[in-house]
This record gives structure tokens, sequence and C-alpha cells, in this order.
């Protein structure tokens, strides 16, 4: 599994990268800014809770061997 | 974004090629994401973000204050810094079976910063965790951006982490670990409705990754009716990959479902998959009720046994039970009380939680030798325990 993840890491990482910039091609935006009200909401949110959503994930790295991608990080929805 | 300095870190002479081939594509990536079709994005909001942190159980008692401040200088800049502490009250099962009960204090110190730059949001922030055994530095940067309309939010992270291990007691030890992060995430609106959510990390280690007080046992070549204790010895090296997948679905009234996986494996040959559900109800604009499951498996380090044959019987040996496979269930639950557009001076938002989970471990090849009765090594009871864990958070924002 490990093997396939370092080959597949620079194949996701190319997708990614030419969605990222197929700004020109004839799909558009369908959910215009005006429709993220219940995007926006903050039932919605994925980090709504902050340094207590950080910490959770500090407990489990604790006592689990796993690490990573926890979400915390980033992203967002995008509505602002 | 809190990095933590666990006591295992970074890449091996062996692994320098994947962290090289790594950063060549954060650096081409990079490049591609300074693009002209990226819609507007925006800082981080002013405010500040208090918690009081508990966790009892197994052994355990953490608890301690964290504090987050940020402010924006400008309309570009936004600057944040974070006080962080756990006061450690240890008996667990480890540290029971080969020493004493202790206490101790961790105190962590985070200061960041985030640039507005046209289109991205550029991230940079130090962190330094300190006990009176460990020291952790962690230098980290990551930039996010919209585009595709603000459907989409992409984001990359970078870290790299310095940490000092030492031993109470043993003033002469002192061994270094050093560990780098890769991250990247993209958000992605579906519909009006729902989103998705999709993180990679890849972790690197090299250095000492463990723990100097736990020790392995083995059968005494003596008496088979007993068993002795050598010290652990891991690999210095450590790479690790993790996939997630999340999604959240805004329900026909007022709440939401979250559902998330993940994927993890690493060089040691753990492997693990981590699946949980949430929802969250409002309970009229003001109050909210959420609760979460979370189930979680591990398989264990390829040089991991609870007893060992014979001394030195293997070039690692590990017997701590974060190495074991297990599993986990956590139920949790929690009430939140929103208040927008506060009639309290200076303050726009405010937001108060309490938070309660519920975790419970059961091994399934870590055995508890601190069990009453008279056990042949390898015939003691599983070891399982169960916490919980509290958090009251209060979030001004201004």
């Amino acid at each position: 599994m490990v093997k396939a993840l370092k080959t597949g890491l620079p194949a996701l990482v190319i997708v990614l990268a030419m969605f990222a910039t197929s700004g020109c091609s004839d799909i558009k935006p369908w959910v215009k800014p005006y429709e993220r009200d219940k995007l926006a909401d903050p039932v919605m949110s994925l980090s709504r809770h902050g340094n207590a959503d950080a910490y959770m994930h500090h407990v489990y790295q604790s006592r689990e061997s796993s690490r990573g991608s926890e979400g915390g990080s980033g992203g967002g929805c995008g509505c602002n | 974004m809190v990095l933590k300095a666990a006591p295992e870190v970074d890449v091996a002479v062996t692994e320098r090629p994947v962290s090289v081939r790594s950063a060549v594509w954060l650096v081409v990536l990079l490049g591609l994401l300074i693009s002209p079709w990226a819609m507007a994005a925006t800082l981080p909001v002013d405010k500040v973000d208090m918690l009081y942190h508990r966790y009892e159980g197994g052994g355990m008692l953490i608890d301690g204050p964290s504090v987050l401040v940020r402010k924006s200088v400008g309309p570009q800049v936004s600057v944040s810094g974070q006080y962080y502490v756990d006061s450690v009250s240890a008996a667990s099962v480890d540290v029971l079976a080969t020493a004493s009960e202790y206490k101790e204090e961790r105190t962590e110190l985070t200061a960041g910063v985030d640039y507005l730059y046209e289109r991205s949001i550029l991230s940079l922030g130090f962190t330094n965790s300190s006990e009176n055994d460990y020291e952790a530095n962690t230098v980290y940067f990551s930039v996010s951006q919209e585009f595709f309309g603000g459907m989409s939010t992409i984001t990359l992270g970078y870290a790299n982490g310095w940490d000092e291990v030492g031993q109470r007691g043993n003033d002469s030890f002192e061994e270094d670990a050093d560990r780098r992060n890769y991250q990247l995430g993209l958000s992605q609106v579906i519909t009006t409705n729902s989103l998705l959510g999709f993180d990679l990390e890849v972790v690197t280690d090299e250095g000492f990754l463990q723990n100097p007080y736990r020790q392995n046992r083995y059968i005494d070549p003596g008496n088979p009716n007993n068993f002795l204790y050598q010290a652990e010895r891991y690999p210095e090296t450590r790479t690790s990959y993790s996939l997630a997948a999340r999604g959240l679905y805004y329900l026909p009234y007022r709440a939401s479902i979250r559902a998330e996986y993940r994927y993890y494996g690493d060089t040691w040959g753990i492997g693990s998959n981590t699946y949980e559900l949430a929802y969250v109800h409002a309970l009229n604009p003001r109050w909210t009720l959420e609760g979460k499951a979370r189930y979680y498996d591990q398989d264990q380090a390829d040089f991991y046994s609870d007893l060992y044959a014979f001394k030195n019987s293997q070039t690692h040996l590990a017997r701590d039970k974060e190495m074991s496979s297990f599993s986990g269930i956590t139920l949790g639950g929690g009430l939140v009380y929103e208040w927008k557009q506060t009639s309290l001076p200076g303050i726009s938002r405010l937001q108060a939680s309490l938070l309660i989970d519920w975790l419970d471990f059961d091994y399934d090849n870590f055995r508890d030798v601190t069990a009453p009765g008279n056990y042949l090594p390898g015939e003691e009871p599983l070891y399982s325990f169960d916490a919980f864990v509290t958090r009251a958070s209060l979030i001004l924002e201004y």
C-alpha cells in the first residue's frame, strides 16, 4: 500500500493541478455565491470549535499510531 | 493550525529521495496554483479562543487551559498567538509496569502570521513545546487558495520539526528527532447543501523515535514462568501516508450530518482505518446540539511483540501499546450556544461550547501485566481502558 501511494501521490498531484487550472474549460461553477447560505451556516463547518477541535487531534495522536489528514489545517467551504 | 510534537519524527537517510521528490511536487503545484482563475480569499476573523481541556482515564489525568488570540493588522495581514498547557498526572499501565507514577507539565507556544496576497492566503508559524524531558520546535508554512468560482479550495502545507529528547534522572541522555510534514487538502462545494473534503498527508521522521522510558519483555531463560525487561529499540526512520475523505450534508431542516473515512499506512507496517459520523442539530437560532461516533482500528508494527521468546531476539523491539493491534470507539456529545451580533461592547459574535467524549480502547495483543492474580507470561488478560474527554470552549469574535 505504501508503495502504491508513493506512485499514486505524483499522479494525484497532477490531476489536482490540472483541475485547479482548468478555468478555461466549459464547466462553469454551478453553485453561485448567493446560493451558499446553507454552506455558510456554522452547522456546516468542519472546524467549528477551533482550538477544541485541534485538541481532539492531539488526544488521538497520543494514543494511536496514525497521524495526519485530520482536516484541521485548512480547506473551508468556499463561502467567503 | 497547531502541529503536534509527537515523540516520533522525521526522514531517514534512505527516505530522503522521497522528501526531495515531495518538495519538488510542492513547488510545481504552488506555481500552478497562482493562476488567474482563482477567486478572492478572506483572512480569518479576529477572535479570542479560550479552551479548558481535561482527559481522564487509563490512569492518566491531563488537563489545562489554552488561549488563542488573533488580530488583523491592516487589510492583508492577520497575526495570532497561542498558549497551551498540559498538566499531566500519569499512572498508566506502561508506567506502573516498570516505573512509578509521575507528574509533569508541558507548555506550548505558537506564533503565526497569515498574509492575503491577491487570491491566496499564505500562512507561516512557529511552535515551541517544552517539558522537563522533551523540547519540540516546529515551523510550518501553508498556502490556501479558492478557485472555480469559490467552489473549490486547495491547501498545501509543509512543516519541519526538530525535537530534543531527554530522560529524567539521566542528564547525559540527549537524542534528536526530526520530522517533516507534507499536506495537501481539497475542499469542494458539490451542491447548495453539500461539501466534500479530501486530505493527503505524508510525514517522515528521522532520529530517536521511541519513548525512552518504555521497555519490552522476554521470557526469563532461567525460569519460563517468569519474564524480564529490556530496552526498546525502534527503527530510526519512519514514513507515513494518510488519506482522508469527508462529506457534509445540510438536511432539509437546520441540521447537518458529516461522514469521514481515513486510511493510514507507514513503513513500520502499521495500517489503520478511521470512520466517523457526526450530527449537528439546531434547537433554535442560538442553541445547537451535536453528537458523534468514531471507530478506529489498527494493525501492529512489524516488530511489535507483547512477549519476546528471548533477549534481543530481533533487531527492533517494541512493546509500546500504541504499536500493537487494537481498536477504539468514541461516542461524543455537545451543547453549543451561539450569539451573533451581540450587544456586548466590542464583541461581534460569541460561541460557548461544552463537549464531552467517551473513548474506549480494546487491545488485541497487549496484555495487562499489572492485572491482579498469578498468570504465566503471555497469559495475562488483554488490556483495555476507557477515558472521558471534556472540553469547555469560549470563542469571542471582535
